[in-house]
């Protein structure tokens, strides 16, 4: 569900022409290039911080209808809603309710849920790691599979050779593309769950109920990546410095692995983050449909059951996981092409 | 007032992929039309046949309350495709209108505004919806703008983008300065220069939102009963999935080849806009059959004979060009860009784009035949290569040191102790200061002399019989300039390496050379000697002009007297930047 705007997003930063070529002379300033991205990058993910918490605790107070309604049960009276109204604070002016929130999120308390007796917290500490299982066994499986795919596809089709290979990889990657997830993973449980019988349909109880649940997930985005290194290897391969490579005559091995590689990895890996970030938050889909107990299916639980303190921790959760892969995937890109560095990505 | 240039009209090309997207969509669209008119008393109506098996009534069986199956599938295509349509429009004018309103705002607000599309990008979009439909409700409305809402950032930020990239351009500058007032900069110039690349975006945010507002339904958060789209189908077909497979069917196929309809669509509008599109083929090298032209000399390092250059449209870009480079000498090739100089050249360097056809004579190096394959170790070790853009010469991502030794430990098979060692000398002989320092850095943090005279350095490790430079002083200020050729000078008297120099300028050469070629529409026009070339001893018209064309004499003279000068000193630290 998530892959085709992560896509968009990709090139929404990506499109941002970098720095390329000499730089201009003599900064002002004489700090490393990592310190100084640390500073501004610092800036960004304290302002997305800032959003995530402000938005997350606007969520409430926007909500139609009364929280404490929702808490005390339709067969309350009014005495009893008071009651709550009062000790979930809702008199408060917003300001006060708006610093007591921030508060609570420092100490690491997210509320108790209205429809369990249960602290968020314990919810989510619960949850997350089934989500987390599937996103990072699904995100591994996407690196293995796309990079070389896309490699192997651009290499072998460059200067529009085998033309056949070109069609049917597009043909086929955008064919997977197009079925949504839900569709696919409905496909694999009447395939491999109930005709044939070889995998469970559903629940976390052995291994084996993983591998439906990654498969459904990373086919998707495996199709996507790799149509995008699939384009960026045959851009990379019209590059100056690969004609200088050539010039030097290196074997294919070290022409493709060594000079080709790290430059793609840049927009892969940032997509990578992306899917990474909306696979942890949007595994929704595949964890209802296998029944996986994670977040995605918590959360549509919960706003079904207009458990706001829920929500609004897995959001903040969720956000805040978003935001700290984004960062970890610039650092990692930092450390394979330096001039992403140079910051022209940020500011546009 | 500033006119906006278009791209000058190319014919649209309707690729495969294009037309059957576009005959797909009109499929669905037609069902959306006419299935409601005709099928809804079927698809709705509860029957006492519920949850049966496919029959000559009903093709896909019915459902729980006996409703028929295909009917509701094909009922349910005119609510997807309307959610969809408004979530796309919604998303792509609140896109638009965001991310051109930004590049109108004052410098700091544009900012700050530009910030948050940024943090606003980074959270995952599914999120967002989530957000905005526990705030709304479940329901198909608030379904659409949860999705509409959540695919804003992204949109602004590439219409954001694009009207970056599009506002710096003169003519939107020149706009401004005159004062235009900025709706109309927008919609007279950045609107219509960002229509081609808005349509192929708008094609894919409506195949992504297809998917995720049927998500939301297929999760129960989107479309409620009795309303249904083909998520709501998909939904209750998988609590049947057991009994009734066949239930989830028709709606699977039908949301899936409406996404792919739009995807083959976007695909196709981009491949249609893509100018390189439908070009290309291999090089394919060939012996000529025509005549010698030129009498084949035993003691020429490089000979050429005949040499023709064409590109796939038939086009001959060289024709019959022949040339011979005896050791130790430097020829140079002049003549304007496109006159076939550095095709010449890098055909001998065996380096030609894909799509172009070689065919000569002769055309060899040493013993190499370049008409063949080599021996890949010759190749390097024997031509050495100086290219002209030394900021796109070497690769970003490695440091200088690992890739100005490549050829020594792959080709020479040294140790990388050895061949660093050496590096750092050569690059201290050609007065390039901390050499060691340099070698850890990337290609960004050094100038452009400097990277082009560490690029002449790591030609000459191998100690190359020839070496080809392909317009080596045109990228760089005319200060480094003199130094490079100075550096090209001195390799040529110390060691006898024989050399092909291509250059457009016609001063630069003649300073240089032993024989000088002039070439012109892929064709020799004169041959020279150097000392001709400086007394002005020339014949043909071409020439003259070349000549008369080069920037003031006396300035060049006084650059070559500094070229020959020994005192001559260049400011090493003025180049430096900053790492």
């Amino acid at each position: 569900m998530s892959e085709p705007v992560a896509l968009s997003r990709a090139t929404a930063l990506d499109n941002n022409p970098r720095s390329r070529g000499p730089r201009l002379r003599g900064g002002a300033r004489n700090l490393s290039p990592w310190t100084e991205y640390a500073i501004r990058r610092g800036g960004g993910v304290l302002l997305s911080l800032a959003i995530l918490v402000v938005v997350t605790f606007f969520m409430v107070p926007l909500i139609p209808g009364d929280p404490a309604v929702a808490v005390a049960g339709a067969d309350a009276t009014s005495e009893q809603i008071d009651a709550i109204r009062h000790s979930l604070g809702l008199n408060d002016p917003l300001w006060l309710r708006f610093l007591n929130y921030v508060g609570d999120l420092a100490t690491g308390n997210l509320g108790n849920s209205f429809a369990y007796s249960t602290s968020v917290t314990t919810i989510i500490a619960t949850k997350l790691p089934y989500t987390a299982e599937l996103a990072l066994l699904g995100i591994t499986a996407v690196l293995l599979i796309s990079i070389p795919a896309g490699m192997s596809v651009g290499i072998l089709t460059r200067g529009n050779r085998r033309k056949w290979l070109d069609v049917a990889f597009g043909m086929v990657t955008g064919f997977f593309q197009a079925v949504p997830q839900y569709v696919l993973a409905t496909i694999l449980v009447v395939l491999f769950a109930i005709t044939w019988r070889i995998l469970p349909a559903a629940g976390a109880a052995t291994l084996t109920a993983l591998i439906l649940p990654v498969v459904g997930l990373s086919v998707g985005p495996i199709c996507s990546i790799s149509r995008v290194v699939r384009r960026e290897t045959s851009t990379v391969l019209e590059q100056d410095y690969l004609r200088t490579a050539r010039g030097w005559r290196l074997p294919a091995l070290r022409l493709y692995a060594r000079h080709t590689l790290p430059n793609l990895l840049t927009t892969a890996l940032t997509l990578a983050g992306l899917i990474l970030s909306g696979m942890l938050g949007g595994a929704i889909i595949i964890e209802n449909v296998f029944n996986w107990p994670g977040v995605g299916k918590e959360i549509v639980t919960a706003i079904v059951n207009k458990d706001y303190p829920v929500i609004q921790g897995i959001i903040l959760v969720l956000g805040f996981l978003a935001i700290v892969l984004n960062l970890l995937v610039d650092v990692i890109l930092g450390l394979i092409d330096p001039r992403t560095l140079g910051g022209k990505r940020s500011n546009g | 007032m500033a006119k906006t240039p278009r791209t000058p009209g190319r014919r649209f090309r309707w690729t495969p992929g294009l037309l059957i997207g576009v005959v797909m969509m009109s499929v669905m669209v037609a069902i959306a039309v006419v299935a409601p008119l005709f099928l809804t008393s079927s698809a709705e109506t509860l029957t006492a046949n519920p949850s049966q098996g496919p029959s000559a009534e009903h093709w896909l069986g019915t459902d729980d309350f006996g409703r028929d199956v295909l009917a509701r599938s094909l009922v349910a295509t005119r609510l997807t495709l309307l959610m969809t349509v408004s979530t796309t429009i919604m998303a792509v004018v609140g896109g638009i209108a965001i991310g051109t309103a930004v590049w109108l705002a004052p410098a700091k607000v544009r900012n700050g505004a530009l910030r948050l599309i940024e943090a606003a990008v980074a959270y995952p979009s599914l999120i967002f919806a989530l957000l905005i439909a526990a705030i709304l409700g479940q329901g198909t409305w608030s379904a659409v703008l949860a999705i509409a809402i959540a695919s804003i950032p992204a949109f602004s930020r590439l219409t954001a983008n694009m009207a970056a990239s599009i506002s710096q351009r003169n003519y939107v500058s020149t706009a401004r300065l005159l004062g235009v007032p900025g709706p109309r900069i927008i919609t007279r110039h950045l609107l219509p220069n960002m229509a081609e690349p808005l349509l192929i975006l708008t094609a894919t945010v409506f195949a992504t939102t297809l998917i995720e507002l049927s998500s939301l339904s297929f999760i129960g958060l989107g479309v409620q009963n009795p309303e249904y789209d083909f998520g709501r189908l998909l939904n209750e077909a998988l609590v049947n999935i057991y009994s009734q497979p066949l239930q989830a069917v028709m709606p699977s196929i039908m949301i899936t080849v409406t996404g792919l309809s739009a995807m083959l669509i976007g695909d196709g509008l981009a491949a249609a806009s893509d100018p390189r599109g439908g070009r290309r083929h291999r090089t394919r090298r060939q012996a000529s059959e025509l005549p010698a032209s030129l009498r084949s000399s035993a003691d020429a390092l490089v000979e050429v004979d005949n040499l023709t250059i064409t590109a796939p449209t038939g086009k001959e870009l060289v024709k019959g060009l022949s040339l011979s480079i005896r050791a130790g000498e430097v020829v140079g090739l002049v003549g304007e860009s496109g006159s076939g100089k550095s095709l010449t050249a890098m055909s001998i360097a065996g380096l030609l784009p894909e799509e172009l056809t070689v065919s000569a004579r002769t055309l060899r190096v040493g013993d190499l035949d370049l008409l063949g394959r080599n021996d890949p170790r010759r190749m390097a070790t024997e031509i050495g290569l100086v290219y002209q853009d030394p900021g796109t010469t070497f690769n970003p991502a490695l440091r200088m040191g690992s890739q100005l030794t490549e050829v020594s430990r792959v080709h020479l098979k040294e140790s990388r102790t050895t061949a660093v060692a050496k590096m750092v000398k050569a690059l201290a002989d050609i007065r390039i200061t901390r050499p060691e320092s340099r070698m850890k850095q990337y290609p960004h943090q050094l100038s452009g002399g400097m990277l082009q005279r560490a690029m002449i350095a790591t030609s000459l490790v191998s100690d190359p019989k020839l070496i080809i430079a392909d317009e080596p002083t045109t990228a760089l200020d005319v200060t480094v300039q003199a130094d490079v050729l100075r550096q090209f000078r001195s390799i040529n008297r110390e060691r006898g390496t024989a050399m092909l120099f291509i250059s457009h300028d016609i001063g630069v050469v003649q300073a240089l050379c032993d024989t000088v070629i002039v070439m012109n529409g892929g064709k020799v026009l004169e041959r020279l000697t150097g000392a001709d070339l400086a007394k002005g001893n020339v014949k043909h018209p071409y020439t003259k002009a070349l000549l008369a064309a080069t920037p003031s004499m006396s300035e060049r003279k006084t650059e070559l007297v500094a070229l020959r000068s020994d005192a001559f000193n260049l400011d090493e630290e003025i180049e430096e930047v900053s790492p």
